[in-house]
């Protein structure tokens, strides 16, 4: 991660995300909620759990849930799926991984940016999303990690 | 020491140290009535707490204390120092008491008449003298101002002023002191001692108050058997809960740790990992015994509401409890403590009966009620037994048959157990009205639930008239289980040994080898049909493709694979789970899942191996209720209903062979013993083998004529008995018993035998006894009025009923061939013509078409038409409406029976019971023909 986006203390009209890649399309979640970035892991299948859980793995002895982050959106399966990355959230006092297939810098970002969720988005991808950064040459779609976590009722 | 003295100590002590406080403040503010409300309740909560523990001497000197203080209360005394140190010495001498109880387990003999003297002379509104009794009295209790600020002394160390000290009596105070403060300095940890100091540092009289009540203890602390109040500290749950967590990794570290080592050979750290092993072994116990506490604790409300219970239902009630000192993990103990009320408040409101009721039943008038907790095996075991009226199969069999839980035929193929156990089910409650104490829509089932959600078991055997016993296990502790680890589909699983009860290899080919009925897994496991359940599919796991190991041989699950069964066991009902490859058993953390996790019901948490990767922790109640169609106290009816179709055909058998090897049985009901007799014991009389048994001689015969009885070794003999006569049937070994389905495939070519039917598996010859009856002791039925000597179809024996018609006949309507099998030759041994029918619709048809019996004999529980339908048919036609009716049934009940009358059945005979059967028939025909004879 870059050491630029922490140079300055942070203020009200910004926001730090971390950038990660999926199929392509960059999102950001905020670094507030990040615990851990990791690599590969292995991941123990969690047998009759809904198709977005990948399953479970120990991250320094605590049990954190995996979620397969393309399932979530609907994407097809990356083709080289021992590669994604694991980034680690706190929710509700669980930790959960977000199996996505890169991940890019931490940006700080004006929030004068900040963009709300076009109305012609694919619902799934409405639902998750907190709005969108209008980013020089792309744009970036703000997660929100607990729609994103919360599938059960779909 | 008592629990409940040690308790009161430890809460006295702390009560005399407010009131030292209060006391002081009082002092300063004597028109607060609030705190004199304060003083008065403290004190009267002492002078209560002693009644009740009954020390009386205590209790004396606090109520004199309460009066005087009851005055202050209400007004009518003023607040003057020199009552105060009245009352202060009235709190010495509490404290003094209180001491030697610490000390001793028991009050100190002494005189407290002076000091009772001056309160009652208070209380009554005189003046204290201020005369020198007081001090001569109670030579170690000084003047209140005096003894105060002695508890400084020692602790002046700590800066505290030392002030307005007398001489004499404070100096003895203050050497106690300082002696108890240095055992204190030993006995406590040093935060406890540092506290303590800066309790005394400010200078508010009501802080060295305070102080001062801690004197009393200080004079025994260097006694033998140290105060409890120093021996016990107080410790929030929250900070053993964290202990036990970390304690929990450390137990996970550790675990690690070892499996790195035993890949490594020869490795330095082996000794210091095998220490560190073992200290965190013991730390794991230690800190697991701070968390535990006894059962006595959950059980503490019981009394009392069994108390009230009986007053409000008008019952008398006597609770017992047993083991309460029996430890387990508080976590354990808070979760089962509402099932527990549940269940005893259950006992007291449907199990014990109304006085009256007892006394009907010759049972004592007062119910009594068990509670028994006791170890065994790493579990604990609770038992709740008590002397009711048991459960009610009837009631629960109609209950079960109006909630739609199970059919009635279903219901008559299970035993009474089984029928008990429906009400583990939900939305079953065994009340049949609603009562204020129980049945508030709160059933036997959430208890279930509750229990196996610890990973407990619950089960229960009840006796109907005498009482029930519910059994409860639970494990000690819920954070670290032992586990068997498996694998299925190159996963693995962890299976909490509490459940598992055997492994069983198992080979594609020989005897263990698993077997399919309609594509449902069975395996045969010591003479009994084990239902099994392969994990793969339960785990809907079959076909994963990000399994690895997951390639073709996974599309033939069944076959050509070693694989092992894990034996599990929820409540009384066995199952099987099918698994891969079976590894150790290993000490797990129970952690729970994720909450997005948590509507999978066959995981009851997730862990953390030994070489760090998570696997899930199987619930085999779970697994046992979603691979049973119904849920997992049934399912013992789920495998007998497997069989309905030949349910109220299974009966119990003896099995045993005799001359070849083939397997030979007969009902368990006709055999009354076997013994193995001496065959020496052997002797002949008129030509038969007879031996002395029980004071009567007992005829022996072989089996089959041909085969010899070898006289010079023991024999094994079926004894059949009926009154006064005993016969022998000698055979080669018992095999044995069995339930089983008769279905007669092949009919016999020899007398003995009804005919060969498949018995567990292997082709059995059903041995007909009335074969034996008849031919070998003539006498058999002779007292039975029905009887006609034996000789198989002799007709023209003299028969007291042969004057009507020739042989009776008789019309025996029977579903279960069985029953028709040995009915029939028993029947026509007896004299009579049987006509044996499978159901009532072809009975009326034979009778329609104008056949004519003399009676009619019919089973109560058939398909279809059952036999009270079949009554009410057979008398709403006119031609039968004069037959004589028996009914059948394999249990009868006074409800039965009364209905069975209403529906125009002459009498009602149990199935098993040949004797009052052939009498019932003879009689119910004698008063028939005299009847006709009489029109």
């Amino acid at each position: 991660m870059t050491a630029d986006a922490t140079i300055s203390p942070i203020d009200d009209t910004q926001e730090e995300l971390l950038t990660v890649f999926i199929a392509g399309q960059q999102f950001g979640i905020s670094i507030l909620q990040i615990q851990d970035v990791l690599r590969t892991q292995r991941i123990t299948p969690v047998p009759l759990s809904s198709p977005e859980i990948e399953g479970a793995l120990n991250l320094r002895g605590r049990i954190v849930t995996a979620i397969d982050v393309r399932k979530r959106l609907r994407l097809p399966k990356n083709d080289n799926a021992h590669e994604r990355m694991n980034v680690v959230v706190e929710h509700d006092g669980e930790l959960f991984s977000l199996l996505i297939d890169k991940v890019g810098d931490v940006l700080r970002l004006d929030k004068a940016l900040f963009d709300k969720v076009p109305q012609t988005l694919d619902a799934v991808w409405r639902e998750v999303a907190l709005g969108i950064y209008r980013l020089d040459g792309n744009l970036l779609i703000v997660l929100d990690v607990s729609k994103l976590l919360n599938f059960d009722e779909e | 020491m008592d629990d409940l003295i040690a308790e009161f100590l430890t809460e006295t002590n702390e009560g005399l140290e407010e009131l030292d406080m209060d006391l002081v403040n009082l002092e300063q503010n004597p028109n607060d009535t609030e705190l004199l409300g304060k003083i008065f309740r403290l004190m009267h909560t002492i002078k209560g707490t002693c009644g009740f523990l009954g020390l009386p001497r205590l209790e004396k000197v606090a109520h004199h204390a309460e009066n005087v203080l009851g005055r202050f209360r209400d007004g009518d005394l003023e607040v003057i120092p020199e009552y105060v140190t009245l009352i202060f010495e009235s709190l010495d001498r509490i404290k003094e008491i209180v001491a030697s109880i610490e000390e001793t387990g028991a009050e100190a003999s002494g005189d407290d008449t002076a000091l009772i003297a001056k309160l009652d002379a208070v209380y009554e509104g005189k003046t204290v003298a201020e005369d020198a009794p007081a001090p001569a009295e109670e030579p170690t209790q000084a003047e209140p101002e005096t003894v105060e600020p002695a508890p400084d002394e020692p602790k002046s160390a700590s800066g505290v002023e030392t002030s307005g000290l007398t001489e004499g009596t404070a100096g003895i105070v203050s050497l106690e002191e300082l002696e108890a403060a240095f055992q204190a300095a030993e006995v406590l940890p040093v935060e406890e001692i540092r506290k303590e100091l800066e309790e005394t540092q400010p200078d508010s009289p009501a802080i060295k108050g305070k102080e001062e009540a801690k004197t009393p203890d200080a004079p025994t602390a260097n006694k033998p058997g140290k105060p409890v109040s120093a021996q016990t500290l107080r410790v929030g749950v929250d900070v053993l809960e964290d202990l036990m967590t970390m304690v929990s990794e450390l137990v996970l570290t550790r675990n690690q740790l070892l499996q790195i080592l035993r890949a490594q050979n020869d490795s330095d750290f082996a000794t210091p990992l095998q220490r560190l092993n073992q200290i965190v072994s013991e730390l794991q116990e230690g800190v697991m015994k701070t968390r535990m506490q006894p059962i006595g604790n959950a059980w503490a409300k019981l009394p009392r509401i069994i108390r009230d219970l009986s007053i409000e239902l008008g019952k008398k009630i006597e609770l017992e409890m047993i083991g309460q000192d029996t430890e387990l993990d508080r976590q354990v103990l808070e979760l089962i403590k509402d099932p527990l009320t549940h269940m005893v408040r259950n006992s007291a409101d449907h199990g014990i009966e109304m006085p009256e009721d007892r006394q009907m039943a010759q049972k004592p008038e007062t119910g009594k009620i068990v509670l028994n907790a006791f170890h065994e095996g790493g579990h604990i075991i609770i038992e709740i037994t008590d002397d009711g009226r048991g459960l009610p199969v009837n009631k629960i069999k109609s209950k079960i048959i109006a909630n739609g839980l199970a059919t009635e035929e279903e219901l008559s193929g299970m035993t009474d157990q089984q029928i008990q156990k429906f009400i583990f089910k939900p939305g079953f409650s065994t009340a049949a009205e609603v009562t204020a104490v129980s049945g508030r829509g709160v059933g036997m089932d959430v208890v279930r639930t509750n229990i196996e959600k610890i990973g407990g078991t619950i089960d229960l055997v009840s006796t109907e008239g005498k009482g029930s016993v519910f059994t409860i296990k639970i494990p000690l502790t819920l954070a670290i289980v032992s586990a068997l680890i498996v694998e299925s589909v190159g996963e693995r699983f962890a299976i909490p040994q509490l459940t598992v009860r055997e492994l069983v290899m198992t080979s594609a080919h020989g005897e263990s080898q698993i077997e399919t009925i309609n594509g449902s897994p069975v395996f045969r496991l010591r003479d009994r049909l084990l239902p099994l359940v392969y994990l793969d599919k339960v785990l809907g796991m079959q076909g994963l493709t990000e399994a690895p190991s997951n390639d073709s041989d996974d599309s033939q699950p069944d076959q050509a694979r070693q694989q092992y069964i894990v034996v599990s066991q929820i409540g009384s009902y066995q199952f099987g789970i099918i698994v891969d490859r079976v590894f150790d058993t290993e000490e797990i953390v129970v952690k729970p899942v994720s909450k997005i996790l948590r509507d999978i019901e066959i995981f009851s948490g997730n862990t953390i191996l030994g070489d760090g990767s998570v696997v899930m922790i199987l619930d085999s109640a779970g697994i046992a209720r979603i691979s049973g169609e119904t849920d997992n106290t049934d399912t013992l009816a789920t495998t007998d209903s497997e069989q309905t179709s030949t349910l109220d055909k299974e009966i119990p058998l003896l099995l045993f062979t005799v001359g070849d090897n083939a397997p030979k049985a007969v009902p368990l009901s006709l055999v009354s013993r076997l013994e193995n007799i001496d065959g020496s014991a052997v002797e002949k009389a008129s030509g038969q083998m007879v031996v002395q048994y029980r004071d009567q001689l007992m005829s022996l015969v072989p089996f089959d004529p041909s085969y010899a009885i070898d006289t010079s070794k023991e024999l094994s003999v079926l004894v059949f008995s009926d009154k006064s006569r005993t016969l022998g049937i000698v055979v080669d070994k018992i095999l044995d018993i069995t339930e089983a389905a008769i279905n007669i495939q092949h009919e016999a070519n020899k007398p003995n035998l009804m005919g060969s039917a498949v018995i567990q598996g292997k082709t059995t010859d059903v041995v007909d006894v009335g074969y034996y009856l008849s031919n070998n002791n003539k006498n058999w039925f002779a007292d039975h009025p029905t009887d006609v000597p034996f000789g198989d179809d002799d007709t023209d024996a003299p028969s007291s009923q042969k004057t009507y018609n020739g042989r009776r006949k008789v019309l025996l309507v029977d579903d279960s061939p069985f029953f028709r099998n040995m009915l029939t030759p028993l029947l026509n041994i007896a004299g009579y013509d049987v006509t044996p029918l499978e159901s009532a619709e072809d009975a009326l048809e034979m009778c329609d078409h104008g056949h004519h019996f003399d009676i009619i004999i019919s089973d109560i529980e058939m398909p279809d038409m059952n036999g009270f339908e079949f009554a009410e048919k057979v008398r709403s036609n006119p031609s039968l409406q004069n037959t004589p009716m028996l009914a059948l049934s394999s249990h009868a009940t006074e409800q039965d029976i009364a209905r069975g009358k209403q529906v125009g059945f002459n009498d009602y005979v149990a199935k098993f019971d040949r004797d009052t059967l052939l009498n019932t028939i003879s009689q119910t025909l004698t008063s028939d023909q005299s009847m006709k004879e009489d029109i």
